[in-house]
């Protein structure tokens, strides 16, 4: 238990700390280099709260995936990191209600789980013990059964950021020559190929 | 005092003692690779390879590890320091990190947990990162092109690799990279294995494999006369040595994942007298060096992919085939009610 | 007010039997970091240290870089990123699946076929689209 204890405030201080070092590093770099720490940390949270399925994806596809694309983005983008930094101040107060709109809300939320009367039959139904069914068969029945319409609608949601990203990205450049291997491969090796046997010393 | 001992000390002595029966041998495997790499090569170009340094060029590892490890250190003027040194830590660590997980015998696994085979993926998942860092902080045209380069293509290859390990989970229903070997087990022996009846998706994962360690044919990002070496042009001595240990590291890891997935681990060929004299991880080790021995045959053999006929290979043909496999696989179980329990 | 009993609980034997699994990782994790550390830091020691002009430029071939590191954005990498979030979280979603196809039979299983069919319809407007060319 107090192993427990210990790996718990050890992940938990480094999130926020890490977190606190995304808004106020100077390189953008290291500001995701740092995301990638409390995300690190967040999936260790994860696998105290017994969800490892939950912290092996938060890890494959939230450092994986988006922090990659992040990285692409932040390393090829010409960035001056002294511009970017001038209004920190004027901007201050703004910050400062979006986050406090932010804890507001998450008081709300939780005071309403800990006060609600049913909150410990909540809290109990819908997730078996750890060592009968894992934590991934148990998020397996659910979502594909009783939660079907998120599901889908998750796979919408997909479907409309490949088509989101396609629509504002992709440009056709002209002019430029690409291999078609079909069109290789479909060639007659009869039109395009001669052999001839030549003397040896002489040419041909 | 003893209390202490007993509850906290020990258990946590001995997960040290298994780590490093893990680590010393992998890393030994590491630089025996090595030379094992470049004595195939050289009998398949009809040469001797290494055999000055010790018999039969056996003391050849130790004699190159030396040497980088006592060369400067180079860092590059302009290079982002700490991330420059942190690249190579990473793929050396993720390297190491990943075989906590890998059964090499019945029940012989530092920790068996119950996400195994997704914890590999998410290993393997974070290589990039080395990569990508070392590629950007070497303040180099050449090493931050051949980085993005090779991440964008170990990242093409991921999802092929990700479709092929769901229809293998498919048939067995389970994360744990024990449950998978031990699904393999049967009466026919080998031809039991996930080889056989999933042939099409044990090639796709291991051409995928190749590629997600940027093996030849698709090392296009880290070849000499392409891109001076890629990433890590600017690295020098010990930080160089850690990538090329941390490659090859994980080059066994995948050697290591194709036989769980697909050759049956630590089983051997078939049940019977002979072969169940010889342990489970004898069987697992050579199930590797085979698996090896095919990645080095291939860099002998075949010439290099450009790099978008690597893209196109992984997005529209290992793609789309191992998204069918998938719907097929399942459509098949289940229609025929052989889906496990 | 509803507060967890289980944590102190006798019988909540499960959860720590499944912690347990990952402190070995987290202990490796750390010799892992430490080794390579070592290993740098003793070579950085041993070796002598003579720093030059030379040989700290970025290598171009034996002359002055000609421009700064920093290439033009590149707008393929940035899709290739994209599409690689889209499919990894397709395969994310396959996991569970996988594994609880027994427990869900055929109606989880048909459930997963629309999920994918929309993705490939997705797939396919990529491909017509010509965002899976040259890279």
């Amino acid at each position: 238990m107090i192993l427990q204890a210990i790996a718990f405030w050890v992940f938990a201080s480094i999130t926020v700390a890490a977190a606190v070092m995304v808004i106020s590093a100077k390189n953008p770099v290291h500001s995701v280099l740092f995301l990638i720490l409390a995300f690190f940390n967040a999936a260790g949270l994860f696998v105290l709260l017994g969800a490892e399925f939950l912290a092996m994806i938060l890890i494959v596809v939230y450092v994986g995936a988006v922090a990659v694309l992040f990285l692409f983005v932040v390393m090829m983008l010409d960035i001056n990191f002294a511009e970017l930094r001038q209004g920190f101040l004027q901007y201050l107060p703004i910050g400062l209600l979006v986050g406090l709109v932010l804890l507001v809300e998450l008081a709300v939320v939780v005071g309403g789980w800990v006060i609600s009367t049913d909150a410990t039959a909540r809290a109990t139904a819908k997730m078996p013990a750890v060592d009968q069914v894992p934590n991934t068969d148990a998020l397996g029945q659910l979502i594909f059964t009783h939660y079907l319409y998120l599901f889908q609608g998750a796979g919408l949601v997909l479907l409309v950021a490949m088509i989101g990203a396609i629509v504002l990205t992709h440009r056709s450049r002209p002019g430029v020559r690409k291999q078609n291997i079909s069109d290789q491969l479909a060639r007659d090796p009869k039109e395009t190929i001669e052999i001839r046997k030549v003397q040896s010393g002489s040419g041909i | 005092m003893a209390e202490f001992w007993t509850a906290y000390l020990w258990p946590l002595l001995w997960i040290v003692i298994k780590i490093l029966a893990i680590v010393v041998p992998l890393l030994l495997a590491v630089a025996y690779l090595t030379l094992a790499e470049r004595k195939v090569l050289s009998a398949m170009q009809m040469r001797r390879g290494p055999n000055v340094v010790g018999p039969f060029g056996l003391l050849q590892p130790i004699a190159d590890g030396m040497k980088l490890f006592f060369k400067e250190t180079i860092i590059p003027s302009g290079a982002n320091r700490g991330v420059f040194i942190l690249a190579p830590m990473l793929t050396f660590s993720l390297a190491l990190i990943a075989w906590a997980v890998i059964p090499v015998g019945a029940g012989l696994v530092l920790s068996d947990l119950n996400v195994g085979i997704l914890y590999l993926f998410a290993i393997s998942s974070l290589g990039v990162y080395g990569v990508l860092m070392a590629g950007w902080a070497s303040n180099s045209k050449y090493a931050f092109l051949g980085g993005l380069r090779s991440a964008a293509q170990m990242v093409s290859y991921e999802v092929s690799m990700g479709f092929v390990i769901i229809t293998v989970l498919l048939v067995v229903g389970s994360l744990n990279l024990s449950d998978i070997v031990m699904a393999q087990k049967g009466s026919f022996g080998m031809f039991n294995w996930f080889w056989l009846p999933l042939l099409p998706m044990a090639v796709i994962f291991f051409i995928s494999t190749l590629a997600e360690t940027n093996r030849h044919p698709f090392d296009l990002p880290e070849a000499e006369a392409e891109l001076v070496s890629g990433y890590n042009v600017e690295y020098s001595a010990m930080t160089f040595a850690l990538f090329f240990l941390g490659e090859y590291a994980n080059m066994i890891l995948m050697s290591a994942m194709t036989s769980i997935l697909f050759l049956g681990g630590w089983l051997p060929p078939f049940d019977i007298a002979p072969f169940t004299w010889i342990p489970g991880p004898i069987w697992f080790a050579l199930k590797i060096a085979f698996c090896l021995f095919i990645f080095i045959w291939v860099r002998g053999t075949f010439p290099r992919y450009r790099y978008d006929q690597l893209m196109r290979l992984g997005w529209k043909v290992f793609l789309p085939i191992s998204l069918a496999a998938v719907v097929i696989v399942a459509g098949f179980l289940v229609t025929f009610d052989l889906v496990p329990a | 007010m509803a507060i967890d009993t289980r944590s102190t609980d006798l019988e909540w034997d499960p959860m720590n039997a499944l912690l347990a699994q990952y402190l070995p990782i987290l202990i490796f994790i750390g010799i892992a970091v430490g080794l390579a550390g070592i290993i740098l830091t003793a070579s950085f020691i041993v070796a002598r240290q003579y720093p030059d002009m030379e040989k700290l430029s970025q290598y171009e071939c034996g002359f002055e870089p000609f421009e700064d590191a920093r290439t033009k954005f590149d707008v393929r990498f940035y899709l290739v990123a994209i599409l690689f979030i889209i499919f990894d979280l397709e395969v994310a979603f396959l996991f569970p699946w996988a594994v609880s196809l027994g427990q869900i039979g055929i109606f989880g299983f048909w459930s997963m076929v629309v999920f994918l069919g929309v993705l490939t319809v997705g797939f396919v407007y990529e491909w017509k689209k010509g965002a899976l060319e040259w890279e």
